[in-house]
């Protein structure tokens, strides 16, 4: 017999589907099927069932093997590398649990880390933007059941964010939007050619890193004033079009990904595609959202703001906490050699880290917390393995649009391995026994 | 737990009658006993200073989505005021949108030991729990909005009460919410549509009710239900010139309705915020309605409000009041953030700077004071800045100063770059009403414990309520400057939250046992609601039904809840 768990959470990306449904074996230990996951999500589910997988924490030995140790030992080394650092950093958060953060920012706290998540080589300047213009924005019901202008701006989603356009954007079926597609004008920015691409109705194939122009020739043309013969690449004919048909609309929206949030101009981009949305306002409703990418980057940033007032980059070295993105950031930090402990959660800097960083990171007394044997934890001194959230164990998740949704338990991890949380709790127990507090 | 014994301090408590005599109270098991049950207290030497129940905030944004947009989006706010964190009290942060610390910690040093979070958007509650989780030694409940709802709207247009008050049940269990609160009736629905609803008549786009229709009929089911506090309501119009007639218009829906409460209210309509909806004249000619605002409040026994006072600081507006701050926007140019949320409300956030050279900024300052002492009754008028949208709730000491001293007011009227035009335009300047302690007690105690039906744990120091119990470095009965007020008030020398010392010597002594208030409301089975949600869920909403409802320890922790039986 098996048995269907329904409603569950996917604990993949910032679309965080929460309609999956996933076939287990009796004794809850396998899973075996995974139901209207995209391939990825379902290949997460399915990963963690790997036969191969690391099931203790293991210590990197001088002749660069790896030897068993137990969770203690690696709580105690954890903690240790934290406490004798005079700033260490402790950076991911990215694909764990709210309450796993929580205890993450208390351990911060306590021995002055930089916390820092993924939005340091992601949304970080969407962030930076935000703090100098604000943001016109919706959760994603809105998108589905209003919205009939769709600007989809250096973000794929066909690939990225596989089922963000059935759930929410291109195809849904919505209260005010009953026909679906039909009834919503699809517009791509970006210099390839996309799977997105393949559907709008209507690609600006623009000229790489010339965002900030053409976002800026928007806001010329919502006011009809003269535009050159061609901006960005895109002749002036259309980019008044498509100004129209935003205006035109009853409810737009843009959703922004990585092709402008890093490529040249950074925040500055997300500054011109804000004050877009901000004009819009004036003709019609608009919204914008970036694309966030891993499943809990955005709950990070949302814990970090409660207690400390700072989405990302947060300096807690001093006692109190400090924001100076470029000062403060990871790689920055990384590579200027002013931090003298690394310690991963959540997150695969090895992977996505200039190699200059991973490099350092080498260098460094430190540890990698994640289910996974990666990158990150091939260049590290301690792996710590630890069960898969949304997947063998719950907790909270905060969806691209912010809304928090509780992932859920569907199998039980392997014997006597930890979660993040219960990892997290004994290392701070050790951090407070060493420090004396 | 420990005993204690406050001794001879001037005592102020609106419950047992008491006005500033020299008295003693205890404190056992968490709970205010008579001084012959405690045997072995703790003493605690009171003599020369005054001793208030714990404070009781109606209405403050302190913790959710909003707010921690406000903080996120809002660096400058954290500049040269960060506080290292030592022993058991932990960092903290912000000025106008302080860091969940600082709030309990901010709160509990003005004496204040229960804080209602004033705006939840349902779909939000999570995020709104885990902030006020985070939130030390403060009891709070936090108030689901349901003014643009769509089941609500979709019910009210019919008049089908008893749906209704179905579905509040429902959605305050899901949601672990207290109260109903209504933003903007209608408006942040038309917001959706960039449009707003600017008379209690102006009908909602596309659901064809009207906001007179949404709160008559939120009124009606709250009293069905008969929940511990009243409906709560931010009127349409906020902050626009000649509102204060939508004000007395959304008053009057009040009428003739009864409150039916097990908890001993007698309000069925708490309007927040009123400085904000008591404008009269237009465009740049506004002008103080208070006197007309305060006529209706003082002869209508069924209505509560609270103050909003502007405190002149630069701050961080908020409110679900989605259109009111694409208006502000538009008008002080700042950074503008707004999050519509499906089938429920919206919210905007933007930087505000209140300047005593602003002439119109100056009149708001009046007209909050004005309400406050043209008052009658101060178990019914509450002191509250809507925190942070007048000004950040620290400031509440300020505000006893200006309602308890005229020269304190002058003073104030004399740093006005406008003085004669916003004397003109008010009439604070020739008020010389001072408000003495025992009302202030009751406008920041008793009254709120009373308007939310808790009177029976807060707001007092009779036996038998909860051990929340403030010493103030203040002796009434000795000649003092107005800034002493400010100085005590804002510093209390002691504090006790449910029995536990949380604040010895001034100094943080404990984070307490916070506790998550929320109601639960039993109704008769209602099928044709339930099928609703179902539907709603399957077809609108982007989370399924049964991914919605908060549960589990890591939200609401150390709940309290207040059972509510309206089967029948
Ligand atoms: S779109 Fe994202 S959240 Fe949804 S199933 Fe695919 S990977 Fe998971
Ligand atoms: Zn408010």
């Amino acid at each position: 017999m098996t048995k269907t768990v329904t409603d569950v959470v996917c604990p993949f990306c910032g679309t965080l589907c929460d309609d999956l449904e996933v076939v287990v074996s009796d004794d809850g230990k396998d899973l075996l099927e995974v139901y209207n996951a995209c391939a990825i999500g379902a290949e997460k589910f399915l990963h963690s069932q790997a036969k191969d997988r690391i099931t203790r924490p293991r210590m990197r030995q001088e002749d660069g093997s790896w030897k068993e140790i137990s969770y203690d030992e690696a709580a105690e080394y954890t903690a240790r590398i934290l406490a004798d650092a005079k700033k260490p950093l402790m950076y991911g958060w990215s694909s764990t649990n709210c309450e796993a953060q929580s205890i993450g920012s208390e351990i911060g706290e306590a021995v002055g880390a930089v916390m820092d998540n993924t939005a340091t080589v992601c949304h970080g300047t969407s962030l930076i933007a935000v703090q100098d213009i604000g943001i016109p924005s919706c959760t994603l019901g809105e998108v589905k059941n209003r919205a009939d202008r769709i600007l989809f701006w250096g973000c794929n989603p066909a690939h990225a964010h596989p089922r963000h356009m059935s759930r929410y954007s291109i195809f849904p079926r919505g209260f005010f939007t009953g026909k679906g597609h039909a009834g919503r004008k699809i517009i791509v920015v970006d210099p390839r050619v996309t799977d997105t691409a393949h559907v709008a109705d209507v690609h600006l194939q623009i000229e790489q890193g010339h965002d900030y122009e053409l976002l800026d020739a928007f806001r010329v043309a919502f006011k009809g004033e003269k535009l050159p013969d061609f901006v960005a690449g895109i002749p002036k004919e259309k980019i008044y079009e498509v100004a129209e048909t935003l205006k035109s609309g009853r409810f737009a929206i843009i959703f922004f990904g990585m092709g402008v949030t890093q490529s040249i101009g950074k925040n500055h981009n997300i500054d011109a595609a804000i004050a877009v949305t901000r004009d819009l306002n004036e003709y019609t409703k608009a919204a914008i959202m970036p694309m966030r990418g891993h499943y809990n980057v955005t709950g990070s940033g949302q814990v970090w703001g409660w207690q400390f007032g700072f989405p990302f980059a947060v300096d807690l070295s001093r006692g109190f906490a400090r924001y100076n993105p470029g000062e403060t950031t990871s790689n920055d930090l990384l590579r200027r050699d002013e931090v003298d402990a690394v310690f991963v959660l959540g997150s695969d800097p090895g992977a996505h880290f200039p190699f200059s960083s991973v490099k350092k990171i080498y260098n460094l007394p430190s540890v990698a917390i994640d289910p996974h044997e990666t990158p990150t934890t091939e260049v590290c001194k301690v792996h710590v393995p630890v069960a898969f959230v949304g997947v063998e164990v719950g907790g909270c998740a905060y969806r691209m649009d912010n809304v928090p949704i509780e992932t859920r338990k569907v199998v039980d991890a392997p014997e006597g391995m930890m979660t993040d949380e219960e990892f997290l709790k004994r290392v701070f127990a050790r951090v407070k026994a060493i420090k004396g507090v | 737990m420990a005993e204690y014994l406050i001794k001879n301090g001037f005592v102020f408590d609106p419950v047992l009658g008491i006005r500033g005599d020299a008295a003693d109270i205890a404190i056992k098991d968490g709970k205010i006993v008579e001084t012959s049950a405690v045997k072995s207290p703790k003493v605690i030497d009171a003599a020369g200073k005054t001793v208030m129940a714990g404070g009781v905030d109606i209405h403050a944004h302190v913790a959710g989505p909003k707010v921690n947009i406000g903080r996120n989006f809002r660096p400058e706010d954290k500049l040269f005021n960060c506080k290292p964190g030592h022993g058991i009290e932990r960092m903290q942060g912000g000025f106008s949108v302080p860091t969940t610390i600082r709030t309990g910690y901010d709160y509990a040093h003005m004496g204040y030991t229960t804080v209602m979070e004033a705006a939840m958007p349902p779909l939000y509650a999570r995020h709104t729990h885990e902030e006020m989780r985070d939130t030390p030694i403060l009891d709070q409940g936090a108030y689901p909005v349901f003014g643009n709802n769509w089941f609500v709207l979709e019910y009210l247009k019919n008049h089908e009460i008893e749906n209704t008050a179905a579905y509040i049940a429902w959605l305050l269990r899901a949601t672990k919410g207290y109260a109903v609160k209504v933003v903007n009736p209608g408006g942040t629905e038309a917001w959706a549509w960039g449009l707003n609803c600017e008379n209690i008549h102006d009908p909602v786009p596309y659901f064809d009710i009207t906001p007179a229709q949404i709160v008559k009929g939120l009124i009606e089911a709250n009293e069905y239900l008969g929940l511990p506090h009243s409906m709560h309501v931010h009127a349409n119009n906020l902050g626009t010139p000649g509102n204060y007639q939508t004000t007395l218009d959304t008053f009057k829906l009040s009428e003739g309705i009864k409150p039916n409460s097990k908890f001993g209210r007698d309000q069925v309509m708490h309007h927040t915020h009123v400085q904000f909806h008591s404008y009269g004249g237009e465009g740049f000619n506004f002008e103080s309605k208070a006197p007309e605002i305060m006529d209706y409040v003082n002869t209508h026994d069924n209505i509560t409000i609270d103050l909003g006072c502007v405190t002149l600081d630069e701050t961080t507006t908020m409110t679900a009041d989605g259109p009111f701050e694409h208006h502000l926007t538009e008008l002080n140019h700042l950074k503008w953030a707004n999050a519509d949320v499906e089938l429920e409300t919206a919210a905007g956030v933007v930087p505000f700077v209140y300047s005593a050279n602003n002439k119109a900024n100056a009149v708001q300052w009046c007209i909050g004071l004005e309400l406050g002492l043209l008052a009658k009754d101060f178990m019914r008028v509450f002191l509250t800045t809507d925190h942070p949208n007048a000004g950040p709730f620290i400031r509440y000491p300020r505000i006893m100063k200006w309602l308890m001293s005229q020269e304190a007011r002058d003073q104030q009227f004399d740093a006005f770059k406008h003085k004669d035009k916003v004397i003109e335009a008010t009439n604070l300047a020739g008020m010389d009403r001072e408000l003495d302690l025992y009302e202030i007690a009751q406008m920041t105690r008793a009254g709120p414990a009373k308007s939310l039906g808790l009177a029976h744990m807060y707001g007092g120091l009779a036996p038998g309520l909860d051990g929340d119990v403030a010493i103030f470095d203040f002796n009434p009965n000795e000649p003092y400057a107005p800034d002493d007020i400010e100085k005590a008030f804002g510093n209390a020398r002691h504090l006790f939250k449910s029995g536990v010392q949380v604040i010895s010597d001034h100094e943080i002594a404990s984070n307490g046992n916070k506790r998550t208030l929320w109601v639960n409301a039993k109704v008769n089975e209602n099928p044709q609601v339930m099928r609703d949600v179902k539907e709603k869920f399957l077809r609108y909403y982007t989370v399924t039904l049964n991914n919605y409802e908060v549960a589990g320890h890591h939200y609401v922790p150390n709940p309290y809840v207040i059972e509510v039986d309206a089967t029948q």
